[in-house]
């Protein structure tokens, strides 16, 4: 949540009740589970580490909001985390293009062929152990499972290409 | 040293406005025993870019060239002749002969090509043994599994003793088991330093490969080197229960 949080504010400086409008627009149903005081408790916590500022804004008849930016840490971060191809939640790498495309900090599709890449590469290590199993090994299934699981994620980033390519 | 070599590859069809670029200025090199994996979704042009590669068809624009020799030009009888002797072809549905034996199937391209019934002979039955399949030289395709035909399509693919095989889907046809199989086949042919450029929309085959270009509306748009790739890429981190 940290390093999506800090991304959407890569696009522009913005207040907690933004962001969250936009995490609920990028995730669809997805984000029905979202809790609503997630973001504002991610926020204190990231300017606690340095990585966003608040500054209070006064607004005509309604208590001051905080506006967060980036610190030139939490930008590096930001950076680093975009680099990053550790394969997690489906949500986390479809936030990560959705931040990169608004704040034109990298094109999406290339963010989708270096995770393939990486997800092709460690496709290969199990089908290297799918290939050096004996058969009727009793782990062949479990390794089929890791095989076919990948298989699906490298088909969905076929999916986010798609659709990325036809936003650019 | 590239045995295959595409500069600028172009393959439309169709004109005006109903022109369908098939084919898109590819540039492609496959090195002497390299295995390439080409993936991408039906209809991005991969098939397309294998029957140019191996000749079955002709490009719009753009060279191919095999070692040192361009083909993309050649006369229909040169070409016919570097199918039989330089490229070897397996494809999705086997194509084997129903009527012939595993063994006659395999012999078939050689005797075509002139080759002695003898030696034909001879070849065939120690690629049949090379592919496993030594006990089923007898046998007709329809009493053989998927993967054994396919496999049986291979050893027709080497009898020629080619410089490359093009393989178009060899593992559409067939089942998780069948397809391991092949490319257990596949992989210990990349030992012995044989050639291969596998079209695939199957990522697990592309897996296997040492380099796997992908590709999207008739272009090549990533480039993956797999080739030497240890373990260690945390594939089965976080599993063991």
């Amino acid at each position: 949540m940290q390093d999506v949080v800090l991304a959407l504010l890569a696009k522009e400086p913005s207040h907690g009740y933004e962001l969250r409008s936009r995490l609920q627009e990028a995730l669809g149903p997805v984000g029905d589970a979202l809790n609503a005081g997630q973001v504002y408790v991610t926020l204190t916590r990231l300017e606690k580490a340095g990585l966003v500022t608040a500054e209070h804004v006064g607004q005509a008849h309604r208590p001051d909001r905080k506006v967060y930016a980036l610190t030139a840490e939490g930008r590096g971060r930001v950076d680093a985390w975009l680099a990053d191809l550790t394969w997690g939640k489906p949500s986390e790498f479809h936030l990560k293009l959705v931040a990169a495309a608004a704040a034109r900090l990298a094109d999406p599709v290339d963010l989708v062929e270096a995770q393939r890449g990486e997800l092709l590469r460690r496709l290969a290590e199990v089908q290297r152990a799918v290939l050096n199993e004996p058969d009727g090994s009793v782990a062949a299934p479990l390794i089929e499972g890791v095989a076919l699981r990948l298989e699906a994620d490298l088909r969905w980033l076929d999916a986010c290409a798609r659709y990325w390519e036809r936003k650019g | 040293m590239a045995i295959l070599r595409a500069h600028g590859l172009r393959k439309d069809y169709g004109k005006g406005t109903g022109l369908v670029r098939a084919v898109d200025h590819v540039d492609l090199d496959v090195a002497a025993g390299e295995t390439v994996a080409v993936v991408g979704p039906s209809g991005c042009g991969k098939s397309t870019l294998l029957h140019l590669l191996g000749g079955l068809e002709r490009p719009t624009g753009g060279e191919v060239w095999l070692g040192e020799q361009r083909i993309d030009r050649m006369p229909e009888a040169g070409l016919a002749r570097l199918r039989r002797h330089a490229l070897g072809f397996v494809f999705q549905g086997f194509e084997l002969v129903d009527e012939l034996t595993a063994r006659e199937n395999v012999e078939l391209p050689a005797l075509l090509a002139g080759e002695s019934p003898r030696v034909a002979r001879r070849r065939a039955a120690a690629l049949l043994e090379r592919v496993g399949l030594a006990d089923r030289a007898a046998h007709r395709p329809m009493a053989l599994s998927g993967g054994q035909r396919q496999r049986v399509a291979v050893a027709r693919a080497l009898i020629g003793r080619p410089r490359i095989v093009l393989a178009d889907e060899p593992t559409g046809n067939l089942d998780s088991a069948a397809t391991t199989e092949v490319l257990r086949l596949f992989t210990a042919l990349r030992a012995e330093g044989q050639t291969l450029l596998i079209v695939t929309h199957d990522s697990r085959v592309a897996a296997t490969a040492d380099r796997v270009v992908t590709m999207r509306d008739g272009a090549l748009v990533g480039r993956t080197h797999l080739a030497g790739a240890g373990g260690g890429t945390g594939a089965f981190a976080g599993l063991e229960g």
